[in-house]
């Protein structure tokens, strides 16, 4: 099941890690229906003091439907000059079927890098030719990000983008004119608090493999275990934030090894050892191999994370509820957020709670 | 020839408090407390004393006070103990034995690494209102899990392999009946079971009465000399250590005098009473590590595939390849003795100079094992001088998954680190198979200690682990950001894969 590990490079394991705190939320159309962005900019206006100007982003579904079947790739030039690299290195390994500079207000006061969109197909030749496409795409990605100076990949799934940076959530908004251009059935967005200021836009979330995001909040303890777990599955982290931790953690569990939502909440944010002592056998074995297998990946610390990719958006808490979590829903819209307040903003709810650690909050779409 | 030979200690008697009752007399094994009939009062020969101050902690009237006497001009290059070593040769022209581990003056790894705590950005624990696991799994993991969905039910598909679980990262280590009394050897095994924890058996088999009893809380060792081994002592067991090397005397192997070798340790060595029970150097049947996947399976094969199998070698210098070598041998548990381990009798020279220090080793194995992406094919235990659950926490965050104690488990029974395991006159009855000297432990009392300290070790890396805001033990494991270096050198914090204080 587990392929495409890709050769380990030596790390001396001595890395400087990103602190930080920050707001996050989440709605979602199970129905499907796409909506514009004015809802989720509102929300996280309302949970202003959550964050400090120093970094916001979004992840939207459904986004390019005329592409449906192409990866859409967003990635950032820090230098203009460095395009020229990244577009022989796409037109090398794929069929770019379309690109073109991802539109930005001129008159916003941010001070942006350059973004560029490419809708692109896979190219898989020689040796490559044994991978999956999501596999090649995402060994693609991390050359560039790894390869690449100056160069940036924000997002690589289909039919869906990541818009971030240095600013306030509405400022980048407003700067990528999401509210205008875009609709989705699934928003997430985050809002930053970093303790340190480095101010580099790839550095906000939502962080992004194929298409899953993870947005989050907190800041884990468990980073060094984690983070050394994943390298020996091929994953190297070149942010050095917890998100990106959780987020190829996600992208093991969830799209490699294929393991539900249900059992991956869990694994983070396992029960204790004094419940499962108490669960009847066949739960007890069940739960005792899972921590006894996957110890490396419990997230210890206070995190809330929502994770989200297509038909899928999923909110979860740390196991002693460490960072604030919040649902509602109204009818086929499910929210999740860091503070109700932000839900209470933008609808009237027919319903809100709030979930316990360790218990995820799961939306998905809803067959038809 | 007279010996030029300075007592090593001076016996203080205050003759105020004294009341020449001869408990001291009884107590010292080493006959350094006499009866002086023509001055009708007790007396003392200092000069035969070895410090273990069994008899100041057993004087009724704390009347003894047994110091160390640095007789020599102070000398920090002609250290009082070369001077000590080369009178003793230049009378005896032979090697120095002694016991315990090394005791020498060289960079403690373990004080140059400090801990971190949460501060704001990440809340600490409290470890009296939130629970702190500890349980810990020793034993090879799979790659993943594949799990079966049906209506409402999972089932886990992947076959798993044997661990062991124990409720603190802290185990007993080897310590054969032999070298230690069997009183002292119970001591543990009651401790350990009632912890929930592990005893390991060292080499001298293990004792048929207590198979039944304490089969699930052992390790039962096979080493070069195949003591009390056959398939019943394998079964008996929760788990198999083959014993490569030792971090006392890395390279070399033992020896149990015959006058150890009594009636019930005869019997459970299944040697002759009286003989002497010679542990080879290396493994006559390992040259190789080819060799030693054929024992490693054929032990696997004895019991059915469902005990891991444990290696253990001293920390040298090849270490993390060779202890890869171990893992792709077939090994489920790796155990790395660092070279301030103990023993109970070893060459000093062994004991000063040869291996390395278990930080460094443990660092460099656990760092080789991710690279080649088989670190979760087994688990990491290391020992060797460890003197505190601070020790313990130290070992984990660089990558360990439980640590062995030896020395620390003793001196709770007891021991005072008199280096004199090897005269086989221990005072606290521990290191001896003199009856009336081990009667001295009683093994409910030891193992009261015994237990005691994993309880104090338990609730302080609790604290500790409260502190940095970790509630299981498994997120610290390996977890190098929450150590700091100070006064370490660039290719030392590299070798420990830290930080230094500060950054
Ligand atoms: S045990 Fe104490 S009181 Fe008794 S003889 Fe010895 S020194 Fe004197
Ligand atoms: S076990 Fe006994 S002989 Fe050995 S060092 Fe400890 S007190 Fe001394």
């Amino acid at each position: 099941m587990i392929n495409n590990v890709s050769k380990l490079r030596v790390t001396d394991g001595r890395v400087n890690k990103d602190i930080q705190s920050c707001a996050i939320f989440g709605v979602m159309d199970r129905s499907g229906r796409r909506f514009g962005g004015k809802m989720i900019i509102e929300a996280m206006k309302n949970m202003k003091v959550r964050g400090n100007g120093l970094g916001g982003g979004f992840a939207v579904y459904g986004i390019y439907p005329e592409y449906k079947d192409c990866y859409a790739i967003h990635v950032m030039f820090e230098k203009e000059e460095v395009k020229q690299k990244v577009d022989g290195f796409l037109n090398k390994y794929f069929d770019v079927v379309d690109d073109e500079e991802i539109p930005t207000k001129e008159d916003v006061n941010l001070d942006p890098p350059m973004f560029w969109r490419y809708f692109v197909k896979p190219q898989k030749k020689g040796k490559d030719k044994i991978l999956s496409d999501d596999d090649y795409v995402v060994d693609k990605v991390m050359k560039i990000n790894t390869g690449i100076d100056y160069a940036y990949v924000f997002s690589s799934g289909k039919d869906m983008g990541v818009f971030k940076g240095v600013g306030f959530p509405e400022e980048i908004a407003e700067l990528f004119m999401l509210e205008e251009l875009y609709k989705g059935y699934i928003w997430t967005a985050h809002s930053r608090f970093p303790t340190n200021t480095p101010g580099w836009w790839g550095g906000a979330h939502p962080f992004c493999i194929l298409d899953w995001t993870v947005v989050h909040n907190g800041e884990i303890s468990s980073y060094g275990t984690n983070r050394r777990f994943l390298e020996m599955y091929g994953y190297y982290c070149t942010l050095f934030t917890d998100t990106e931790v959780i987020a190829y953690a996600v992208d093991l569990l969830m799209r490699k090894q294929k393991l539900p939502i249900e059992v991956v909440a869990k694994i983070f944010a396992p029960p204790m050892w004094d419940q499962i002592d108490r669960m009847e056998e066949k739960k007890k074995k069940f739960y005792t191999t899972l921590r006894m297998v996957y110890a490396p990946l419990l997230i210890n610390g206070p995190f809330t994370i929502i994770i989200a990719h297509h038909g899928e958006m999923i909110g979860l808490t740390d196991r002693i509820r460490l960072r604030p979590i919040t649902a509602g829903e109204k009818g086929d819209l499910l929210f999740v957020s860091s503070e109700e307040a932000a839900i209470r903003a933008v609808c009237k709810p027919d319903k809100v709670w709030t979930p316990k650690g360790g218990e995820p909050v799961i939306g998905r779409l809803k067959k038809r | 020839m007279k010996s030029h030979l300075l007592p090593e200690f001076i016996v203080e008697r205050d003759e105020e408090r004294c009341d020449n009752c001869k408990v001291c007399i009884k107590q010292c094994p080493f006959d350094v407390h006499y009866y002086d009939e023509e001055r009708e009062k007790v007396m003392s020969k200092s000069e035969l004393c070895v410090g273990c101050q069994r008899c100041v902690v057993y004087c009724p009237r704390n009347a003894l006070r047994i110091v160390p006497y640095k007789a020599y001009r102070p000398n920090d290059y002609w250290h009082e103990d070369y001077i000590r070593d080369i009178k003793k040769q230049a009378e005896s022209g032979g090697i120095i034995l002694t016991s315990c581990g090394s005791s020498r003056r060289a960079k403690v790894y373990w004080d140059h690494i400090l801990l971190n705590a949460s501060q704001v950005t990440n809340p600490s624990i409290d470890p009296l209102r939130e629970p702190m696991e500890l349980r810990t799994f020793l034993g090879r993991k799979p790659d993943y899990l594949e799990i079966e969905f049906s209506e409402d039910d999972v089932e886990i598909k992947t076959e798993l392999y044997p661990n062991l679980m124990i409720e603190t990262p802290i185990l007993f280590a080897g310590m054969s009946y032999g070298a230690i009394s069997y009183n002292a050897f119970k001591s543990l095994a009651i401790a350990a079971k009632k912890f929930g924890t592990l005893f390991n058996t060292g080499e001298g088999g293990m004792p048929k009465d207590m198979r039944e009893e304490f089969k699930d809380c052992a390790i039962v060792q096979c080493a070069s000399g195949r003591f009390g081994v056959d398939p019943e002592y394998f079964n008996y067991s929760a788990a198999i250590e083959i014993k490569i090397g030792q971090g006392a005397k890395p390279g070399i192997g033992g020896h149990l005098p015959g006058e150890k070798v009594t009636a019930t340790i005869s019997s459970t060595r299944m040697i002759p009473e009286g003989t002497d029970a010679i542990s080879p150097a290396p493994h006559h049947d390992i040259y190789s590590i080819e060799d030693l996947s054929m024992l490693i399976y054929a032990l696997k094969e004895v019991t059915n595939y469902e005990k891991p199998i444990c290696v253990k070698i001293a920390a040298v210098h090849n270490v993390a390849a060779i202890a890869s070598g171990m893992v792709r041998a077939g090994a489920d548990i790796i155990a790395i003795d660092g070279f301030r381990g103990g023993t109970g009798a070893t060459p000093k020279i062994m004991r000063e100079h040869v291996g390395i220090p278990v930080e460094l080793a443990l660092a460099s194995v656990d760092q080789r094992l991710r690279e080649e992406g088989i670190r979760n094919k087994c688990s990491i235990i290391v020992g060797g001088g460890i003197r505190c659950a601070a020790d313990v926490v130290k070992a984990i965050a660089l990558g360990a998954d439980a640590v062995y104690i030896g020395t620390a488990a003793l001196i709770a029974l007891g021991c005072t680190m008199c280096q004199r395991c090897h005269t086989g006159k221990c005072a606290w009855g521990i290191c001896t198979q003199d009856p009336n000297l081990s009667k001295r432990l009683n093994p409910k009392v030891g193992a009261e200690r015994a237990y005691n300290l994993l309880r104090a070790w338990s609730l302080e890396i609790k604290d500790v682990l409260g502190g940095m805001g970790i509630n299981a033990i498994e997120s610290l494991r390996g977890n190098r950001d929450h150590l700091r270096g100070i006064g370490l050198e660039e290719w030392e914090l590299k070798v420990l894969g830290i930080k230094g204080a500060g950054e």
